[in-house]
């Protein structure tokens, strides 16, 4: 089991280690500066937190002794266009990374990594951080330009989910623009959200794979044709690579929400955070819940001991659920700053803090 | 006896994050004398302007007391002995 965990916050970045059985703050690292995404290197031990400083841009630091002493590393960045794009299309404005959403590990060799950005484009660092490159064929589809903001002005790239089978073989989320998946590490991109589908879109676009609004991506990692998504407005799962996805109708007590991960050893179980779509997002009738499935979707048992189950406005945002390698240990984090723990694979949750910063992300140490 | 140069000042908001002295430059607009600076301090590149380099959303320059009109293209004039002053702006806070 995982002994440790990262709480990325508004407010900086915690660090929590279970001693005797209870789970405290360990560290605190760039207390007052937004966190927007954390990742615990597996390959070679290294921590990186993605800052997302008010006024000074996104920023990314790295660290090489456990959190301990960090160092700030390049962060990703667009190209500088020249005058001739402005010309084309005064209007619209050269891009300009204003957060860094999602990172993650590519592959074997340490210090291949992928980023994740609002706006929405998809980075690679081959040096552990300190420079990044554009990648290209994703950023230059046509499609892009029909990508829309879901939540911030700009659409983002949220979600990285890399085949551990084959580390060329990776899917993106976007918000708002469906998955697009590679096979070839980036130089040829397809969109693979077929079967999902948008209410609040017009009838003629409600089933174009590339205005879907995914929230939230989880790959199977030991059968990694299997993908959850939790969208916008529903559930769906795919078990051929993103080819075909189907509606998972069983979910309750709602179908909106952020979050979902997946087992690490059984693709058919699963974890959502429902709440109230739309403008509401908050628990359903107050009452913080947690959705589970064991049979690939067709039944639910929805957890809440432990959870407040009177006036709770808690939202867990997309990256605030994760589960360990062993499947029993959970950890969620919401906006309000709660922060609990399960020991049993989420039947029952304890709260480890109910005074954190609203929580961005939380992730186990390896 | 030194001729009056351009003077940049930088937020103590920043300190927290990397060091930016205040410095003489020679410049006769106003991205000529952040270059400046930046050329001796490439990070700080980065915490005042965009991938573009255009100023920063949520951060604002005075040359004299007066906020720069060209916020993209940084082509205010610096005159000789100005004082320029880079901010956080509240709307950032």
């Amino acid at each position: 089991m995982s002994e440790a965990v990262h709480v990325a916050t508004r407010k900086g970045l915690f660090l929590l280690a279970r001693r005797g059985g209870r789970w405290a703050v360990e560290r605190v690292s760039f207390l007052g500066d937004g966190v927007s995404m954390t990742l615990d290197d597996p390959r070679d031990g290294r921590l990186y937190a993605a800052l997302a400083l008010g006024h000074f841009g996104a920023k990314l630091h790295r660290s090489d002794d456990r959190g301990r002493t960090w160092k700030e590393v390049g962060a990703p960045g667009f190209p500088v266009e020249g005058p001739a794009s402005a010309e084309a299309d005064p209007a619209k404005k050269a891009p300009s990374v204003k957060q860094v959403w999602a990172l993650a590990a590519s592959g074997e060799r340490p210090g291949v990594l992928w980023a994740g950005t609002i706006p929405a484009a998809l980075f690679r660092s081959a040096d552990g951080g300190e420079s990044w490159h554009l990648v290209r064929p994703l950023w230059d589809r046509p499609e892009r330009k029909d990508w829309m903001g879901g939540g911030y002005d700009e659409p983002g790239l949220h979600s990285i989910c890399v085949d551990p089978r084959d580390p060329r073989t990776v899917f993106c989320g976007i918000s708002t623009g469906g998955v697009w998946a590679t096979r070839d590490a980036g130089e040829t991109w397809a969109c693979r959200a077929t079967g999902m589908y948008a209410e609040y879109m017009p009838p003629e676009r409600r089933d174009d794979p590339n205005v879907q609004d995914v929230h939230h991506l989880a790959l199977s990692p030991t059968s990694p044709e299997v993908i959850w998504a939790q969208h916008h407005n529903g559930v769906f799962r795919t078990t051929d690579g993103g080819r075909r996805w189907t509606e998972v109708t069983a979910i309750r007590p709602s179908k909106f929400g952020f979050a979902v991960c997946v087992h690490p050893r059984d693709a058919d179980t699963a974890w959502f955070v429902p709440a109230v779509k739309d403008e509401r997002r908050v628990p359903v009738d107050g009452k913080l819940a947690v959705a589970r499935t064991h049979d690939g979707g067709r039944s639910f048992e929805v957890h809440r001991e432990g959870l407040p189950q009177e006036h709770a406005y808690d939202l867990v945002y997309r990256h605030g659920l994760a589960v360990d390698g062993t499947g029993e240990r959970l950890v969620m984090g919401s906006t309000t700053g709660n922060l609990w723990t399960s020991e049993d694979g989420g039947r029952r949750w304890h709260l480890v803090s109910a005074h954190l910063p609203p929580i961005y992300q939380v992730a186990f140490a390896p | 006896m030194t001729a009056a140069v351009p003077h940049v000042t930088f937020t103590a908001a920043l300190e927290r994050h990397l060091s930016a002295p205040a410095a003489k430059v020679s410049g006769s607009t106003v991205r000529e004398a952040l270059e400046e600076v930046f050329r001796g301090n490439p990070r700080l590149r980065g915490y005042v302007l965009d991938d573009q380099g255009r100023l920063r959303k949520h951060v604002v320059v005075f040359v004299n007391g007066e906020p720069v009109a060209d916020r993209d293209g940084l082509a205010d004039r610096v005159g000789a002995a100005a004082r320029v002053f880079v901010m956080q702006a509240l709307s950032g806070g």
